[in-house]
């Protein structure tokens, strides 16, 4: 054997094709997929940017001839919910308010929940963890009429607090699993050396375990926030008059109409809706992606 | 005095029983290693005397003090991890400040000894560093340090150096006896698979298999007297060769006999004397045979030769017996030469061939 210096040697024969019927095939497939997915979207923005007489022509499809923000104007701040006409900005901050203590309160929930069950191995965990996960795959529709009953015999049924306390509970069972698992795979040396160095349940937690959690709390926070804002039955059923979130508030804007349907103020309501979850999802597409796969692949 | 004391001890997993009345004692300022394959229960053990397992059944003493319920950081304990286990998000030096910021330590007195930890080991121009940013020797020597700022008694360690390539392990393995010497009256408590890492850094060694102590003793005892076979075998790379065989009476006098070779047992310490016609093994290690043209035990061939530089090992085979044979590296043998093998029986250990002990 001996060794070469300077000159290069080719690989033989001809570099495979790069194209190939196949590829072709797949890319094809691809963009179809992708415009099926997308012309609703596609539909829903340019209907709202047209006036009524546009779409009355029929061309869903087209470009606005005649480009106006009205009808956006008009859901956000005039269009009639029912008898009140202030638009749907009340229910997106109503939306907000909901949004921002359940999550934080969903989340923190979560990630204790799973540091006990994983790194503290109490007795009966593994049971515990198996009653909680049973949780997650009971329908919603029966917890309704029970918990509303509770809550009211409480005393705080129909109020903010209520619904934050609602989607508290039904995001426990996700969010317990995604942390147990995730902490899982933390070396257990780790906690020991903690342990060892005088850490007692929450230093632990707070100092050691929290601080390694960052991947993990984005992608709660992906899924509860999408989860929370899309949310309509508990919605209707928990929060009370005065707190209806956005998407109650859309579908009476949908559906208390009188005379003429107005398509486009419909269409601007629906995107003004969608604007929080499609942000989540352009902002951080890469970590909802570990995330759907967090949820999908462990357990 | 003692500063370890292990009476008793029972551990169970569930119905699963681990340990079943184990005892130990260490003396203060000794380096114990405890030794045996993956699944003997070392690391189990070591767990226990750190508080982060409960025993199910008997007492651990530290220091004069039953220690038995207390937590881990109320053991006057510090603890080196084989996956190093440093906090990821914090810096060296706060790495190695946790456990005293935690039991609330003056800051003065905090720097001082964090300072002094890292001078020891040379790790000052890092302490600002991630252990992300450090390599495997680095975060062990970080981990150690940690480990020293505690001011412990008694230092544990499971398999600090497992983890590391050859090179980097017998660096920090001279480190620690080094360190072991200069703190003094620090007892030391370390978890190994590796023989070399137990011989050389030993005071007392504890063999262990199975959840059992095979033997528990000085590493020339260890290495020169091992009291079973598995000891014998577990012991000494390359490893000790076991030749089946029977003892035989020569008169009043004993000697060991495997086909065709003999071998007198005048020089042999038995521990017990045996009776004549007894199954036995003999257990030699490759540098107490002497190869030669006028041995005891006449007409192997060589099969193959492993020059290691220092030494050279030769495996010589006469049809039935296959035996390791270390010589000098300088030497020069080929395969294919007869040659006639000489031994000692002072050298050399018999082991009764139904229990496995040495006789």
């Amino acid at each position: 054997m001996r060794s070469r210096s300077g000159g290069s040697t080719e690989p033989q024969g001809r570099r495979p094709r790069r194209i190939t019927a196949g590829r072709i095939g797949l890319y094809a497939f691809l963009l179809t997929a992708a415009l099926f997915f997308l012309l609703p979207l596609w539909i829903m923005l340019v209907t709202s940017l047209k006036p009524m007489e546009e779409i009355r022509l029929g061309n869903i499809v087209a470009l606005p001839a005649a480009l106006t923000f009205e009808a956006w104007g008009k859901a956000w701040s005039s269009a009639c919910t029912g008898l009140a006409c202030d638009g749907i900005s009340v229910g997106f901050w109503n939306s907000v308010r909901i949004l921002v203590p359940s999550v934080i309160l969903s989340i923190a929930l979560g990630a204790v929940n799973g540091y006990a069950l994983s790194l503290w191995r109490i007795r009966g965990a593994n049971l515990l963890f198996g009653i909680l996960l049973m949780g997650a795959f009971i329908p919603y529709q029966v917890f309704l009429y029970p918990l509303v009953r509770i809550f009211s015999a409480v005393g705080v049924y129909n109020s903010l607090s209520c619904i934050v306390i609602v989607h508290a509970i039904f995001g426990l069972p996700t969010m317990t699993l995604l942390f147990r698992n995730y902490y899982a795979g933390i070396p257990a040396d780790l906690f020991k050396a903690a342990r060892v160095d005088g850490g007692g349940f929450w230093t632990i937690f707070l100092r050691v375990i929290l601080p390694m959690s960052t991947p993990m709390l984005v992608v709660a926070t992906i899924l509860q926030v999408t989860g929370i804002w899309n949310d309509f039955i508990l919605g209707l059923t928990f929060a009370g008059r005065e707190n209806l979130p956005m998407t109650v508030q859309l579908n009476n804007i949908v559906h208390s109409t009188q005379g003429e349907r107005a398509y486009n103020v419909d269409m601007a309501a629906t995107m003004l809706a969608a604007l929080v979850p499609l942000a989540v999802y352009f902002v951080s597409g890469r970590w909802f992606v570990r995330g759907i796969a967090a949820g999908a692949v462990k357990g | 005095m003692t500063a370890v004391s292990v009476r008793d001890v029972s551990i169970a997993f569930g119905m699963l029983r681990v340990f079943d009345g184990l005892s130990l004692d260490i003396e203060e300022g000794e380096f114990v290693v405890l030794l045996g394959p993956s699944g003997c229960g070392k690391s189990t053990l070591l767990n226990a005397i750190a508080g982060l397992l409960d025993v199910s059944a008997g007492q651990i003493w530290i220091d004069g003090r039953n220690v038995t319920w207390d937590e881990p950081k109320d053991r006057g304990i510090a603890m080196v991890f084989q996956s190093y286990a440093l906090y990821p998000r914090m810096s060296v030096r706060e790495n190695m400040s946790f456990g005293l910021r935690m039991a609330r330590t003056p800051k003065a007195e905090i720097d001082r000894r964090v300072t002094q930890a890292a001078d020891l080991l040379q790790i000052t121009h890092l302490l600002d560093r991630r252990p992300d940013q450090l390599s495997g020797g680095q975060r062990q020597r970080v981990a150690i340090g940690r480990a020293l700022v505690r001011d412990a008694g008694v230092f544990l360690f499971d398999e600090p150096l497992s983890n590391l390539d050859a090179k980097l392990r017998n660096e920090l393995r001279v480190e620690i006896k080094r360190l072991h010497a200069r703190l003094g009256k620090a007892t030391m408590i370390y978890v190994t698979h590796d023989q070399v890492e137990a011989m050389t850094l030993a005071d007392r060694i504890v063999v262990m298999k199975e959840q059992k102590v095979q033997q528990i003793g000085s590493p020339a005892e260890i290495y020169g007297r091992p009291s079973n076979l598995f000891v014998a075998g577990f012991i000494g790379s390359p490893q000790m060769n076991f030749v089946r065989g029977r003892l035989e009476a020569e008169g009043n006098r004993l000697a060991f006999a495997a086909g065709r070779h003999r071998l007198p047992l005048d020089a042999y310490a038995f521990s017990d004397r045996p009776e004549p016609g007894r199954e036995v093994v003999l257990g030699v290690r490759p540098e107490h045979v002497e190869p030669g043209a006028s041995g005891v035990w006449p007409g192997f061939t060589i099969d193959i030769v492993e020059p290691m530089g220092a030494d050279t090992v030769v495996w010589c085979s006469d049809g039935t017996e296959t035996i390791q044979v270390r010589t000098s590296g300088t030497r020069r043998v080929a395969p294919g030469e007869g040659l006639s093998l000489g031994l000692d029986a002072a050298q050399v250990s018999l082991f009764a061939a139904d229990t496995g002990e040495r006789l």
